[in-house]
């Protein structure tokens, strides 16, 4: 181990020693408690219950038997005749195959109300990869992005880390269920231009993460408008949308294109990914795409730093080819999240607390307002570290979502047993009594 | 649109599209044994295929790494969850045992200096972006990989300057050329941060000498910059003398736990020495915990694989097979090397002595009509239109002295090689050159570099593109839609 050095580190970049990497937020702080203290059904009971982490777990059965009955998706077929081929092939037009797989399987998430042609699709390593190319490529240093809030506390660092691009907040809150308003855009637009900010581009979750809930059909109307006016990209980040409960809930801002003839098409990008939706986040998989030739182009270029593992997409490639396997999968995974949220929903209502309405994701967006000592980001910190130290649970608090209104926190489901979250409910429902009677 | 690259605009001059014309005439008509014996050669990828037939009974014998399990027991689930941005350790334990191999053990790494990404072209970028700013430069030593022209410099802003390097010592690291690299990057007003060496060498197919790495050690010290070691090939090194790390050096002159050990870091893959690029396989080691900090980070950008890193964790760790397929590896590049090597020289054509690496560095200035890059150009064109063999021209790997061709030789069957070898006789003889002595060309030297054949960078040469439009079944209405600067620079101008 190096001995400390108190001067500043010289020779290092600013980005390098910048703290843009957001690691210090206590959104990483909690998962900091959960390593030190992690709960375990059996050896450590009175451990932290991971809440925070948004990972998909209710489905890994079905993908177990895919892969037991298919071993030639991990194997090459026997004798390993493609394995050569595969090794070697390092293109960043990536596997064909994949390409065309994932097509079919964000169509098929779609209910076929969109179609997506597989040369649009541009592969990376995660979406974490996929919108920092992006904003590489839409955006220069010093500009901006206007996203709603709350949002994914690792776009701080995805977006803005290494890019040197601003984010500027699109307010929304809990007078309208936190969608996004014309007047929140402007406002948010206006006040980049206060600041000396070039907007470049707006940057919608769909379904949102930390809300668990779609984007409404209107609202994507008026964003695209809104993005054509100020004449800006729109980014949509759609990891979530085979997580929806329901298939018709979900509105893709490709069907939006659609039912509009492409108008306006090239000014958007959607980016996709399997590590919510498969469950799969080590496995790197990430897509963007673009109705934008010279996006698709670029982007595939800058790829080149970020490829996916050829083993990876020969894998997938065979699994979601495989129209029985994913139909199947979709249709119950699904079933399985909705019946989980119903869960989570029931538990914390019967312990006096309200969630937003919600039809999508792996988590729930939480009311503790009402707890709170005084409407304040130092209140809603006090009682997050309370939950976490006291009730011994891991959730994110919206201040690291960047809300503007204090109390709410994302609460994961999906990322645990059955029996670990009736646990934690049990446990918040306590700690919701010994309130009570405080 | 405002988007089009330089690479545009300059497709006007019509020299720089040869650089595209290489790679698309071969995409159009690959050489097949079989299928298309008159197809062109490609001897421009720096590929290893000769030892994937030793990997595959590997795989066939060892069934729970192929089949993510672990006993006989799936761990499909672990390993589906596992995004760990400090890598699984257990690959990179078994990582660093298999560099300290390579290194016949006289340097040991220690895993928690070592940073996965997803491929040595993910790690260098990452690399610059820890230590350096935008408009910062780095020093490097031509001729050099034309990627990094892309890799080092295009998101990072970050500028090459380099350290011209000549045949008259062997394309050796001399102390004059760096002390010349660093004044030239001050007149242009850039601030260097450090030197970046591909140790061995691409693409001259040559290990570094001790007294080289001393200078620059003593370079970088002097000046309080930083030095990247990029030691992709080193598991290729063939014949002696035999590979010697910067760390080795460091350590034997007893510079471990100083300032100048933080400051110095490598870069590895899997990609050269096992053959498999596909895979994505990259590492930085630094022993400076602050870049291995921020290079963790920025790995989340472009993480291996874990279904990769299980595969190779277990591959790595059968220390029997790996030495195994070191020694067949070492075995069979070096008779792929000596046939390539002897049959040029048949061709009356000499290659830069080399030990390592997965190609030649061929001299062919007494082929040139005249000592002039653009003499060079004609000369690679015929090479790829009427001998059928695509090979790098060394202006594209920013060499100073024209008429030197990088030729790979490990991508190919010894059939294939032969056949190659042959047409390149055929050829020499039809234009019936005699070879000029070594007086001659001195005498003909003059620094005739063509601006645009080098703002011409390689970052078109090394692009597997063919650089069609995309076909797509959707026509949108094109309209101006602004990208960002880092997006219309595809390659910024040296």
């Amino acid at each position: 181990m190096a001995i400390e050095i108190e001067q500043p580190r010289v020779g290092l970049s600013k980005v390098a020693v910048s703290k843009t990497h957001g690691e210090d937020s206590p959104y990483f702080a909690g998962w900091k408690a959960y390593d030190e203290n992690p709960y375990h059904e059996t050896s450590n009971q009175s451990g932290v219950i991971q809440m925070g982490l948004a990972e998909n777990q209710v489905s890994f059965d079905l993908l177990e038997k895919y892969l037991e009955e298919h071993s030639e998706a991990s194997s090459w077929g026997k004798g390993a005749p493609g394995f050569r081929e595969n090794a070697l092939f390092q293109d960043y037009h990536g596997l064909k195959s994949f390409r065309q797989a994932m097509a079919s399987f964000m169509e098929q998430i779609r209910g076929g109300r969109a179609k997506f042609d597989p040369d649009r699709i541009v592969l990376t390593a995660g979406a974490t990869a996929a919108n920092e190319l992006l904003t590489f490529i839409l955006a220069d240093p010093g500009d901006a992005l206007l996203i709603p809030t709350p949002y994914y506390p690792g776009f701080d660092r995805d977006l803005r880390w290494r890019t040197g691009v601003n984010i500027v907040p699109i307010h929304c809150d809990s007078s309208n269920n936190f969608q996004i308003t014309p007047e929140a855009m402007e406002a948010a637009y206006q006040s980049a231009e206060s600041m000396n900010l070039k907007v470049r581009g707006i940057l919608i979750t769909n379904p949102s993460n930390p809300l668990g809930a779609t984007i409404q059909r209107s609202a994507l109307e008026q964003i695209l408008d809104f993005a054509v006016n100020k004449n800006i990209h729109l980014v949509s980040d759609e990891i979530y949308s085979g997580s929806t409960f329901s298939s018709s809930e979900f509105i893709s801002i490709a069907e939006i294109l659609e039912t509009r003839g492409y108008k306006d098409a090239e000014r958007v990008h959607i980016v996709y990914s399997l590590s919510k939706d498969l469950g799969l986040p080590g496995f790197r998989v990430g897509t963007i795409y673009s109705y934008n030739d010279q996006v698709v182009t670029t982007a595939r270029r800058m790829s080149s730093f970020t490829l996916i593992s050829s083993q990876t997409q020969h894998l997938l490639a065979c699994m979601l080819s495989n129209k029985e396997f994913s139909e199947n999968y979709i249709k119950t995974n699904r079933e399985r999240l909705s019946k989980r949220y119903d869960m989570i929903i029931k538990g914390l209502k019967k312990a006096g607390i309200e969630c937003l309405k919600g039809n999508a994701g792996l988590f729930c967006w939480m009311n503790l307002s009402p707890l709170l000592e005084k409407p304040t980001r130092e209140s809603e910190l006090a009682l997050w570290k309370v939950i976490l130290n006291e009730v011994k649970l891991n959730i994110s608090p919206g201040s690291s979502c960047h809300c503007s209104e204090p109390g709410w926190f994302r609460v994961c489901f999906a990322n645990m047993s059955e029996q670990t979250l009736e646990i934690a409910l049990e446990r918040i429902r306590k700690f919701m009594e010994q309130r009570k009677r405080n | 649109m405002g988007l089009l690259s330089r690479k545009a605009t300059c497709n006007t001059h019509g020299q720089d599209s040869s650089y595209f014309l290489g790679w698309q005439e071969y995409e159009k008509n690959p050489y097949n044994e079989v299928n298309n014996p008159n197809g062109i050669i490609q001897m421009g990828l720096a590929e290893n295929q000769l030892c994937l037939d030793l990997l595959e009974p590997w795989l066939m014998k060892n069934p729970d790494a192929l089949g993510l399990k672990r006993d006989g027991i799936s761990i499909f689930k672990e390993l589906a969850l596992f995004q760990d941005y400090n890598g699984f350790p257990a690959f990179k334990r078994a990582l660093v045992d298999f560099m300290g191999e390579i290194r016949g053990n006289k340097v040991s790494f220690d895993p928690n200096h070592v940073v996965l990404t997803a491929g040595a072209t993910s790690a260098n970028e990452t690399l610059m972006f820890c230590l350096a700013d935008q408009g910062d430069a780095f020093l490097l030593p031509t001729p050099y990989y034309p990627g990094f022209d892309r890799d080092l410099r295009w998101r990072t802003g970050v500028e090459i300057v380099p350290i011209h390097c000549t045949s008259s010592n062997g394309f050796k690291v001399t102390l004059p050329a760096i002390e010349q690299a660093y004044r030239q990057a001050q007149k242009r007003k850039l601030r260097v941060k450090g030197v970046l060496i591909t140790n061995p060498s691409n693409p001259l197919g040559t290990t570094m000498a001790r007294d080289e790495l001393d200078l620059l050690i003593n370079f970088i010290e002097d000046r309080q910059i930083h030095l990247i070691s990029d030691e992709i090939y080193s598991g290729t090194v063939f014949t002696s003398p035999s590979f010697v790390s910067v760390m080795e050096v460091l350590k034997d002159r007893n510079l471990d736990q100083t300032q100048v050990w933080e400051r110095v870091h490598i870069v590895y893959s899997l990609s050269k020495d096992l053959g498999l690029p596909g895979f994505r396989v990259g590492a930085i080691y630094s022993n400076d915990p602050v870049v291995v900090s921020a290079a963790t980070k920025m790995s989340s950008f472009g993480l291996v694989s874990s279904q990769t890193q299980y595969l190779l964790s277990a591959m790595l760790l059968d220390k029997k097979f790996t030495k195994e397929y070191m020694s067949e590896n070492h075995k069979r590049l070096q008779k792929q090397q000596k046939d390539l090597v002897s049959g040029l020289e048949k061709a009356g054509i000499r290659c830069l002595d080399s030990n390592a690496g997965l190609f030649c560095w061929v001299d062919m200035r007494h082929l040139l009509k005249s000592n002039t890059f653009e003499a060079e150009m004609e000369l690679w064109q015929k090479i790829v239109y009427h001998v059928k063999i695509n090979i790098s021209p060394g202006s594209s790997c920013h060499c100073i002295e024209p008429g030197w061709f990088r030729v790979c030789f490990a991508n190919m069957s010894e059939s294939t090689l032969k056949l190659a070898i042959q047409r390149l006789k055929s050829f020499v003889s039809s234009i019936g050159m005699k070879s000029q002595s070594h007086q001659e060309l001195k005498s003909l030297r003059r620094k005739a570099r063509n601006n645009w054949v080098f703002r011409h960078s390689l970052q078109s040469f090394y692009d597997r593109e063919q650089d069609t439009t995309t076909k797509v079944s959707f026509s949108y209405r094109p309209h101006f839609m602004s990208l960002s600067n880092i997006a219309a620079t595809l390659d910024a101008a040296a």
